[in-house]
């Protein structure tokens, strides 16, 4: 049966398991709660929640300054909007001066589908990951996000998390759910083609695999939850045991994973590196799964852009 | 707490700390500096519940530079209370390597947040007083900006939240001397009007002569003092206050003095000081 439970859903249920116990969780929505499916945290926990309005800027100020005076600020706003209306916020008050602080970029990547570019967060993980002492993270499935609010819960440190807005297939089940923090999770190993993907295109990357495999083709994948900071051990042991490097992301083609994954591979173990990702345009007009099969993010995309490759290199 | 004949005399010496960090370091923008180092004084000195040993105490009263530019006036301030010491400062403001930027640095000892960019404080400090109220603790949480800053949007957000909350523990100070880098206030953008703009965001609105300090000191008292609604104190100050060399000049916002111009600052200084004996 198909999983009807997305992964903001799971942010919150982490949160309220978590704060009634910890009195200095505090969530702050930009009238966002229904969006980010925290309503039912401002329900129970009324003294513990923040509506700020639309304002983003706010929103984030008032974060930090609430982390500030020891609380554990989460901030939950559209991907679009906390990423680049409040960039500076981010910048000086979360990052600069090291806050509390974790950033929730909810229906990010194109989940707006048809809303247009105002609304897709292409650009997120390149400006995120472009801030010193941010922190970027893209789960890949619900027990993947829960694991990650765990982990992020135990800390002190700025971050930035990035969740669709649908319901995405699992990658892997209740006791089955590997997570290390800021370690890549290698979801199979091969010797043709290393794949190192994030997010929402993990589970059409892992698919992607198995195809390959019935074709002959030996594949690694990696889940690259952390993509700041980056797992670069992981990827290098990767790329060693390939003879080319994959990389999928729901993100510009500029300055997201793909690049931070050619610039390890380019100055540890080179191997030729593709980086699948959406265009440098606005995206065509579709629900996720359109858009990720128009521009090759898909499973069949992914596999076909591999075997490509593949066969590019060993001319 | 420090007499206002006493604070009347130490305004001169923090003025010529704070010329002396800026001649060391090589630049600061001493015309802010000048007209906002009064209110630092007379909040460290007799409103804000803080010293060198409670910075980490989560009871004491928090405090945002957000004309964060001023920074060189907040070390002097910062100095005479024991939080850093001015040889080191003086020797290390703006050199290679050194924590002594021109911005606040929370690395320092008292300070709470790094700001610089401006329209940043008011929002932050709504959060510090929203973590007050939360927690049932009595500190209270100030933001001093410029006047030029309220032409950033953030401020109006952060002034839109600081009303819905009804923060009565959060004081801001707008620093009103009407001048900014290129002009007049009403030149580059309309500042009027304040105390009316503020009223309608739910605010208690002081309006004060911001270099008196008898008046900034009943200011944060009447601030204190008011329930139900945040307090924003309009003072209406002179930039490059306490040298006819500097003051009301726009060119002086970022200016460093040369050995004639510093000298003819510190005598102001000295003059204006001797005169209070007279």
């Amino acid at each position: 049966m198909p999983n009807k439970i997305a992964n903001r859903k799971a942010i919150c249920d982490v949160l309220l398991e978590h704060a009634a116990t910890d009195k200095d969780i505090v969530v702050l929505c930009s009238d966002s709660r229904g969006s980010a499916s925290l309503a039912p945290f401002f329900e129970q926990f009324p003294e513990q929640s923040v509506e700020v309005g639309i304002a983003e800027q706010d929103l984030v100020s008032i974060a930090a300054g609430l982390a500030s005076c020891g609380k554990k600020a989460f901030a939950a706003s559209p991907a679009s909007f906390v990423s680049t209306r409040s960039y500076e916020q981010a910048k000086v008050d979360c990052a600069y001066s090291n806050t509390n602080v974790t950033l929730i970029g909810i229906s990010g990547g194109v989940s707006y589908g048809a809303l247009g570019m105002s609304h897709h967060s292409a650009q997120d993980i390149a400006a995120m990951a472009a801030i010193p002492n941010m922190r970027v993270y893209l789960p890949s499935d619900r027990f993947q996000t829960a694991k990650l609010i765990e982990a992020l819960l135990e800390d002190e440190k700025p971050a930035y998390v990035r969740v669709g807005r649908n319901p995405v297939e699992d990658v892997y089940d209740e006791n089955n759910c590997p997570f290390e923090m800021d370690k890549a999770t290698v979801l199979c190993k091969g010797s043709d083609v290393a794949i190192v993907a994030c997010g929402e295109m993990v589970k059409p990357a892992y698919d992607a695999a198995a195809l390959l495999e019935q074709q002959g083709v030996s594949t690694t994948v990696l889940d690259m939850y952390c993509v700041k900071p980056l797992d670069t051990l992981a990827v290098v042991n990767a790329a060693k045991g390939a003879r080319v490097v994959l990389t999928v992301e729901e993100h510009s083609p500029f300055g997201g994973l793909g690049s931070m994954v050619a610039q390890v591979v380019g100055e540890n173990c080179p191997r030729p590196v593709k980086c699948l990702s959406l265009p440098d345009a606005p995206v065509i007009t579709g629900t996720s799964p359109e858009v990720f099969a128009h521009y090759g993010l898909d499973a069949r995309g992914i596999a076909a852009s591999a075997r490509e490759f593949l066969e590019k290199a060993g001319e | 707490m420090a007499s206002i004949a006493e604070l009347e005399h130490l305004r001169w010496r923090l003025r010529r700390d704070c010329v002396d960090i800026i001649m060391a370091g090589g630049g600061g923008h001493i015309g802010g500096d000048m007209s906002v180092i009064d209110a630092l004084m007379v909040l460290y000195k007799n409103h804000l519940n803080i010293t060198p040993a409670t910075v980490d105490d989560p009871n004491r009263d928090r405090f945002v530079l957000s004309k964060g530019h001023a920074m060189e006036a907040y070390y002097a301030v910062l100095c005479e209370e024991g939080y850093l010491d001015l040889d080191d400062v003086k020797a290390r403001f703006s050199k290679f390597g050194s924590p002594y930027i021109g911005h606040p640095n929370n690395k320092l000892p008292g300070i709470e947040m790094n700001s610089g960019s401006l329209g940043h404080g008011l929002p932050v400090a709504v959060g510090m007083a929203l973590a007050a109220k939360m927690d049932g603790r009595d500190y209270r949480s100030y933001v001093f900006m410029g006047d030029g800053e309220l032409a950033e949007g953030s401020v109006w957000e952060g002034a839109m939240s600081g009303g819905n909350y009804a923060l009565d523990n959060l004081c801001a100070l707008v620093d009103r001397n009407r001048l900014q880098i290129s002009g007049t206030t009403e030149e580059v953008m309309k500042q009027d009007s304040q105390e009316e703009r503020w009223a309608a965001f739910g605010w208690n609105v002081l309006s004060i002569p911001g270099n008196d300090l008898a008046a900034l000191d009943s200011a944060f008292t009447l601030a204190a003092q008011t329930k139900g609604k945040p307090t924003v104190i309009i003072a209406n100050t002179t930039k490059g206050y306490g040298s006819s060399l500097m003051e009301n000049k726009a060119s002086w916002h970022h200016h460093l003095p040369n050995d004639d111009e510093y000298q003819r600052i510190v005598a102001d200084f000295t003059a204006r000081e001797g005169a209070l004996n007279a």
